[in-house]
């Protein structure tokens, strides 16, 4: 059993404080990040980015659009103008090479919420969890995608949609869209684990399936180098990713992360203190002879 | 051996168990949804959307809540409806009231719109049908009462031919005349700038949305003289030339005046010079 109260003090004292939050940080200024270019409009009148997450459009050229509200619009019959779909593909190529789930974990501001709800779990030890399958979110997209073709009046999952909501809410007004984040906040602290960024939401499967063959994956590679702490787990919202590439060295498993539940967040990067894992591409493998060249040109520099 | 298929046999139990199990819960998820969406996609009176909207049903599934139509609009007027407002989450209204359509011959928000919802075929503002104006309360509508008001009339963007005047004799007075403002559905394009110049303090005049203010007629019906416009003829009774059953040399044509005897003049114990009739009783004397 991992110790709560020592989770992450040997990432510290291997690597430093800052390092071992290394991608915790990056990912925290990239999710508020694009929330300040959204707000420097309405806020200072300085227009960087107009719109929010469904579409949006960036220095009055780029225009981006999310596939996944756009595929349901479609469904209720729209057909988009031209800028949408230079949008949608924009999107869906950036998210093939980094991996879908990034969205997950570099972008929505759920995150944030359900991060924190994961860190409050583990401080206070709560256990409770209720047993349900990581499955369900596939269910609940294609419940989302079917309801358009039944209902009339189309786009029903966005009336509820807690990420849309949420993003809009803070850029747009929030009303009481707080209702709902307070929701989720409290179901993932209390009734499941990664309740719904890992369970229920829709969202996050429909890019997971956009991301499934992404080229931008965490990996293993020197697996060899695990202690068994067992504290990547702990940390990580997909547990259920790491344990094939980290111990499948005897099946003659590939090291690279190729789940595309794995949300590419780093925080296994962060918490290792054997430096196990790393960001690479989808086909890494090790090299010993540039690996051990890069050390020691870094050693010389030093 | 048969402890294993025992096993598998419970696995595969499990599993079918469990994908019902989801497959239920997401199903009720569903089945609320649904219900949700039906109340969700009532608007209030008073919510009027943007120009070149699609109608509500169609609307709701293409606009995709992005707010650029929001943001392209130069006069901030549009809202996008926040959770807890009885409007469908993050779709696009404005109350003419407040902050009518001021309607740009650009109109930007439809440019901005990234599906349609907005229709991009709109390209002529004065086209647009966002609502219609309606003089609801003619109680409190001070042309009614006489007095010359015309605000309404006077800051339409579609200038007499979306609300003329129409002058009415005043029973109240005797003498005067009354100035109503009158909506042409044709013309109107439901920008709401009336409702928010109406100079009551509750507008007398209000923009709805269209399914709201129009009545219909029922598809049966056709009118006579339309129809005989139509067909150049009637299409029921031959027309016949009235008579009226007189004598000889008598005709009756009430612009000129009612009972006519041709060729003869007409017989008066009455002067023509009318200062005759005022000075008779002095000429006697």
């Amino acid at each position: 059993m991992v110790d709560m109260t020592t989770l992450g003090d040997d990432a510290i004292a291997a690597k430093g404080w800052l390092k071992s939050h290394k991608y915790l940080i990056l990912r925290r200024i990239s999710q508020l990040g694009i929330l300040a270019l959204f707000l420097t409009g309405p806020w200072f009148g300085l227009w960087i980015v107009k719109g929010n997450l469904a579409s949006s459009l960036t220095l009055d050229v780029l225009p981006l659009t999310d596939p996944y509200v756009l595929l349901q619009a479609s469904l209720s019959g729209v057909v988009p103008e031209t800028a949408a779909i230079i949008g949608v593909a924009i999107v869906l190529v950036f998210y093939f090479l980094v991996g879908g789930r990034v969205y997950c974990s570099w972008v929505c501001p759920v995150n944030m919420v359900t991060d924190l709800a994961a860190w409050l779990r583990r401080k206070l030890g709560i256990r409770s969890n209720s047993q349900f399958s990581r499955s369900t979110r596939y269910w609940m997209l294609a419940l989302t995608l079917i309801l358009p073709l039944l209902v009339t009046g189309g786009i029903i999952w966005e009336l509820v949609n807690p990420v849309s909501m949420m993003f809009r809410g803070i850029v747009f007004g929030m009303g009481a869209a707080w209702v709902m984040v307070l929701g989720i906040f409290l179901f993932d602290l209390i009734v499941a684990k990664d309740g719904w960024c890992g369970h229920i939401c829709p969202v996050g499967a429909f890019y997971n399936l956009v991301g499934s063959k992404s080229l931008l994956r965490v990996n293993a590679l020197e697996r060899q180098a695990c202690n068994d702490c067992m504290e990547c787990y702990v940390v990580c919202p997909e547990p259920q990713v790491i344990k094939p590439a980290l111990k499948g060295e005897k099946q003659g498993a590939t090291p690279v992360i190729l789940s595309s539940d794995c949300t590419n967040c780093g925080r296994c990067i962060d918490i290792c203190a054997k430096d196990v894992f790393s960001y690479g591409g989808r086909h890494a493998k090790k090299n010993d002879g540039l690996k051990r060249e890069g050390e020691i040109s870094q050693g010389a520099q030093a | 051996m048969s402890d294993s298929k025992d096993k598998n046999e419970l696995n595969r139990r499990q599993f079918l168990g469990n994908m019902l199990k989801t497959a239920c819960g997401v199903g009720l998820v569903g089945l609320g949804l649904g219900a949700y969406s039906k109340r969700a996609s009532t608007m209030p009176a008073n919510y009027i959307r943007p120009p070149g909207a699609l109608p509500e049903e169609d609307f709701l599934g293409a606009c995709i809540r992005c707010g650029l139509c929001v943001r392209d609009c130069p006069y901030d007027i549009l809202f996008l409806g926040e959770v807890g407002d009885e409007v469908a989450t993050g779709t696009p209204y404005f109350i003419a009231r407040t902050g009518p359509c001021e309607m740009c011959e650009e109109i930007p928000c439809v440019v901005a719109c990234p599906t349609n919802a907005l229709d991009h075929d709109l390209k002529d503002i004065e086209e647009s049908r966002m609502g219609l104006a309606v003089l609801i309360d003619q109680e409190t509508c001070i042309a009614f009462h006489g007095l010359r008001c015309e605000v309404c009339f006077n800051v339409c963007p579609i200038r007499n031919r979306a609300i003329t005047l129409d002058m009415q004799h005043n029973p109240r007075s005797g003498k005067h005349a009354l100035f109503i403002p009158v909506v042409h559905s044709d013309a109107c394009t439901g920008c709401g700038l009336c409702e928010r110049a109406c100079i009551l303090e509750e507008a007398a005049i209000k923009v709805f949305p269209m399914h709201l203010a129009k009545g219909q007629l029922g598809s049966h019906y056709r009118l006579g003289w339309k129809e005989k416009e139509k067909a150049g003829e009637a299409l029921v009774t031959p027309d016949t030339e009235h008579r009226y059953n007189l004598p000889d040399g008598v005709r009756y044509d009430l612009q000129g005046e009612g009972l006519i005897i041709d060729g003869e003049a007409e017989e008066t114990p009455f002067s023509s010079n009318p200062l005759d009739t005022l000075n008779s009783g002095f000429m006697d004397k």
